[in-house]
């Protein structure tokens, strides 16, 4: 087990850095401007002068090693620098400078990274835990009124998209019911209980919002993935020996049920950190997929490669967990 | 426009008379304030984006800003300098500004003349890729005469010289903050650029870039009483349509910005009489360009150029003007832009004393008129097929904007009109980041032009429409040569346009100056090279409860923010 992680690292660096060069030919091919946006008062050789001066006028490959030396040397460098206050020389290491702020990516990935993680994350582990009895539920009583109900709701989830529920929601408690806000304050800070409740609150239909699709969908695996099981000859047997049905059930049936369910939610885990586009632009939650799309739209190359190089590396890393995870769950497996 | 404005003039005057006596610094609490689109930075110098200008509106200040009318107010100067008061030279040649006494910072130190000298070079500085760096074309010098007086000289006479450090897009920036910012340094400075300085009503706080904004009221304001707010939460994100409900249905927030969406939906919002929306309109005007060369695709690279000779039918003015006398531009507004548009029938709207009357006659549609403008100029369907024809060449076009969905209904709409006028039009729309993009390499830039119609808006900051004017020179035509560079879209090329341009530049009164521009205008319009559709304003709602606003489109539309205050309950 060990070797094979080690190997799965180790194979991790090529792919990486064959992902990295294709998402930079990719953004840097793709026909945007970063001065497209600015208004059309600022004349054709200032905005030649604004791409100058982003360094624009370079060659691609020069730009490519620059990046690649500026993500993978100096912010290291930079991160150990701040952690430890080392003097590591900062002179003259330049960052990966955002061109829509000028100002380092990296430091403001860590600033959305916290709005990203409280509703995004909440929303993940609210959504499995409602979707996991569903789903084992809706199996054990196959096609029963609670079944056809929990098909229903799932399917609701799964095909309504979060720029329509969320602006439903927003409808219904923010502007008719008033019980929420439809903004998202980023700014506020958790001290005391009441300042905590505030949170709730606002907290409460973006998590509603993106906990509802992610239910449906491992609900759904939850649900298949039970009844593949319930149907073995173990579970025969398990009855037959005069075992109760919450030990069939939950033992014996679950466990094994897990396993494909439990890949989904570790592949899933990389999505949490890419943010919700939509939602969260919707509930004006800015974490990290609203700057995503912002950056996008502003075609502020480096802070895209940076995020989707980000997210590479996350999927990369979860898909070597969920593997890893197989062979702790499932005996059977075994890697060496 | 002039009778909304005394209603809300006096509507302001009678709201504000009962607050003012007891007005003081920072007792109304916090504003909040939302721009759908959030800030990158807060150095207007660095992005050059309208949202970017705004929001650092709050902190930076400039010489001089404009009102709501376009008239000149004196901010960090002392007054308004003019050939008159001796602030201007007599022959044009520079300016000299006098700034108030005992301006301070919000850090406590004083604003020297040093100040606008600094943010002079820094704009200029010929690494530093400065956003604004057209407010300082012409400027051969700037120099601090004494601790208050900065004389800006001009390498020749300028007419209008109110162009460096007058309005939102060209303030003073504190030159021991930005001290080790020059050139290439320039966005290192994270913590500046985040944080500025300045003399304005409010002062940063804290700066999450693309998210939110906090400021205090400035300690240091020069008027003791201002600004009425503590604290300004200035928040982005969303949509435009979710920035006009959280003000004008679930009161979150006092004001929103760009309200840009379906006209009958805000109505809608408004009428639950928590907010209200207000427009103001500056020199925005949606138009469409008539391409004057030849765009035949077959022509490969040399299309839409000199070498690709005239266009085969949209020389013709004649054109021109029936497919503007087909268009219905109050119901484009009344489809697209509701209270953000007027119909208009010049290049050149405002301000008021530029503005032309000669053309008047587009407002109303008339669609017989255009029919039988083009019978009489024997310009007929001569196969049959509904589309007439241009000396044998069938009057279809290929007709191009941004993509935008006020933009492809205005398509639909124009389409339909120019059908029942036999020309028959192929819509077509592009990504807005390509479109206005200038990529040289890209076929689709509004540049290029490679299509015989193009739509879009342009506009130009400030009151003074000689820069604005000057695009349509011959020189400005975008070609291969200049990598496309140049304002004059549709390739509009007159010896005598070019010569009131000329005179323009070196004339001085503003009666002359209104006078060349209307002319201007109206040999671009007679040409039909041009056809103007919507002036459009800027759409913003402010919160009930919220008074003072007095929304400006020839500059930060949150140039007064000072003056807001709460309205008592």
């Amino acid at each position: 087990m060990l070797t094979f992680t080690i190997r799965r690292l180790l194979m991790a660096i090529p792919t990486l850095l064959f992902i990295s060069l294709i998402i930079f030919l990719i953004l840097d091919l793709a026909p945007s401007d970063p001065t497209a946006s600015l208004p059309l008062t600022i004349p054709p050789d200032v905005r030649a002068d604004i791409r100058a001066s982003l360094g624009l006028d370079e060659p691609i490959h020069i730009r490519f090693l620059l990046w690649l030396n500026q993500f993978f040397v100096n912010e290291p460098l930079n991160l150990l620098q701040h952690w430890t206050g080392w003097d590591l020389g900062g002179e003259g290491r330049t960052r990966v400078i955002s061109w829509q702020t000028r100002s380092p990516v990296v430091d403001i990935i860590a600033q959305r990274m916290p709005q990203t993680l409280w509703v995004v994350g909440t929303s993940y582990i609210v959504g499995i835990l409602i979707a996991l009895p569903i789903g084992i539920y809706s199996a054990y009583r196959q096609y029963s009124i609670f079944d056809q109900a929990g098909t229903f709701v799932t399917m609701v989830g799964f095909s309504v998209p979060p720029f329509f529920s969320g602006v439903l929601v927003i409808v219904i408690f923010a502007v008719n019911l008033g019980w929420f806000p439809s903004v998202y304050d980023t700014t506020h800070v958790v001290v005391d209980w009441p300042s905590f409740v505030i949170q709730l609150k606002q907290m409460i239909l973006p998590v509603m919002v993106l906990a509802l699709q992610i239910t449906s969908q491992i609900s759904r695996f939850m649900r298949a993935s039970m009844l593949d099981n319930l149907n073995q000859d173990y579970v025969r047997t398990a009855r037959a020996k005069g075992l109760t049905e919450t030990v069939v059930v939950m033992v014996h049936v679950l466990r094994n049920s897990m396993i494909p369910v439990v890949t989904v939610i570790a592949l899933g885990v990389p999505q949490v950190f890419g943010g919700a586009i939509i939602t969260e632009q919707v509930f004006k939650v800015n974490g990290l997929g609203h700057l995503l799309i912002g950056a996008i739209q502003g075609g502020d190359i480096p802070t895209v490669q940076t995020l989707t190089f980000i997210f590479a590396v996350l999927i990369v890393l979860f898909n070597l967990v969920a593997d890893v995870l197989y062979g702790i769950l499932d005996p059977r497996i075994r890697y060496d | 426009m002039k009778f909304r404005h005394l209603v809300l003039g006096a509507m302001a005057a009678f709201a504000f008379a009962p607050t003012t006596a007891m007005a003081e610094r920072g007792t109304d609490g916090q504003l909040n304030i939302i721009y759908w689109q959030a800030p990158s930075t807060l150095n207007p110098y660095l992005s050059g984006g309208t949202k970017e200008v705004e929001a650092a509106s709050l902190v930076l200040e400039s010489m001089a800003r404009f009102d709501e009318t376009g008239a000149l107010v004196p901010f960090m100067a002392a007054d308004i300098p003019t050939v008159e008061n001796g602030g201007v030279a007599e022959d044009l040649t520079s300016i000299t500004w006098t700034l108030r006494e005992g301006l301070m910072w919000s850090d406590g130190t004083p604003v020297t003349a040093n100040d606008a000298v600094f943010t002079w070079q820094y704009c200029t500085h010929p690494e530093g890729g400065c956003a604004q760096a057209s407010y300082f074309d012409g400027v051969d010098s700037v120099e601090a005469v004494d601790d208050r007086t900065v004389r800006v000289n001009f390498t020749e006479a300028k007419p209008f010289p109110y162009t460096a450090f007058v309005g939102a897009e060209s303030p003073i920036i504190q030159a021991a903050q930005f001290a080790d910012c020059l050139g290439a340094a320039a966005p290192e400075c994270t913590e500046a650029n985040f944080g500025p300085i300045g003399t304005g009503p409010f002062a940063v706080e804290e700066f999450r870039p693309n998210d939110v904004i906090v400021f205090a009221a400035n300690e240091n304001y020069r008027n003791p009483d201002q600004p009425a707010f503590s604290r300004v939460v200035f928040k982005g994100g969303g949509d435009a349509a979710s920035a006009a409900r959280s003000v004008l249905e679930t009161g979150e927030f006092d004001y929103a910005w760009n309200l840009q969406i379906d006209p009958t939906l805000l109505a809608e919002m408004e009428a639950n009489g928590i907010g209200t929306v207000v427009t103001a309109f500056g020199t925005s005007v949606e138009r469409l360009h008539l391409n004057q060369f030849n765009p035949d695709p077959a022509l490969g690279d040399i299309r839409s150029t000199a070498e690709a000779g005239p266009h085969p039918f949209l020389t013709d003015p004649i054109v021109g003007q029936a497919l503007s006398m087909a268009i219905d531009r109050s119901l484009l507004v009344e489809v697209g832009y509701g209270a953000g548009g007027q119909p208009t029938c010049n290049v050149l709207p405002a301000p008021e004393l530029y503005a032309s009357t000669a053309n008047d006659d587009c407002l109303v549609q008339d669609i017989d008129g255009a029919n039988a403008l083009l019978d009489e100029a024997g310009i007929v369907d001569t196969d049959g097929d509904g589309i007439r024809e241009y000396n044998g060449i069938p009057m279809r076009v290929l007709y191009q904007t941004s993509t935008n969905a006020v933009r492809q209904d205005t398509q639909a709409l124009v389409k339909q009109w120019w059908s029942e006028i036999g020309v028959d039009a192929e819509l077509r729309n592009i990504d807005a980041s390509v479109f206005f993009g200038g990529d040289p390499a890209s076929p689709d830039t509004f540049q290029k032009f490679y299509a015989d119609i193009e739509m879009y808006t342009n506009n130009f900051s400030g009151v003074d429409p000689e820069a604005y004017m000057a695009n349509w020179r011959c020189s400005d035509i975008p070609s291969p040569e200049s990598q496309w560079q140049g304002a004059n879209i549709q390739r509009f090329c007159s010896e005598d346009y070019d010569a009131l341009v000329t005179e323009m530049s070196r004339t001085a009164p503003l009666e002359e100056r209104g006078r060349l521009a209307r002319e201007m205008n109206d040999m671009l319009m007679q040409s039909y090279s041009i056809i103007p559709l919507i002036h459009r304003g800027g759409v913003s709602a402010h919160a009930n409860s919220l008074g003072g606003v007095r929304m400006s489109d020839w500059d930060s539309e949150l140039w007064n923010i000072a003056e807001w205050y709460r309205i008592a309950e």
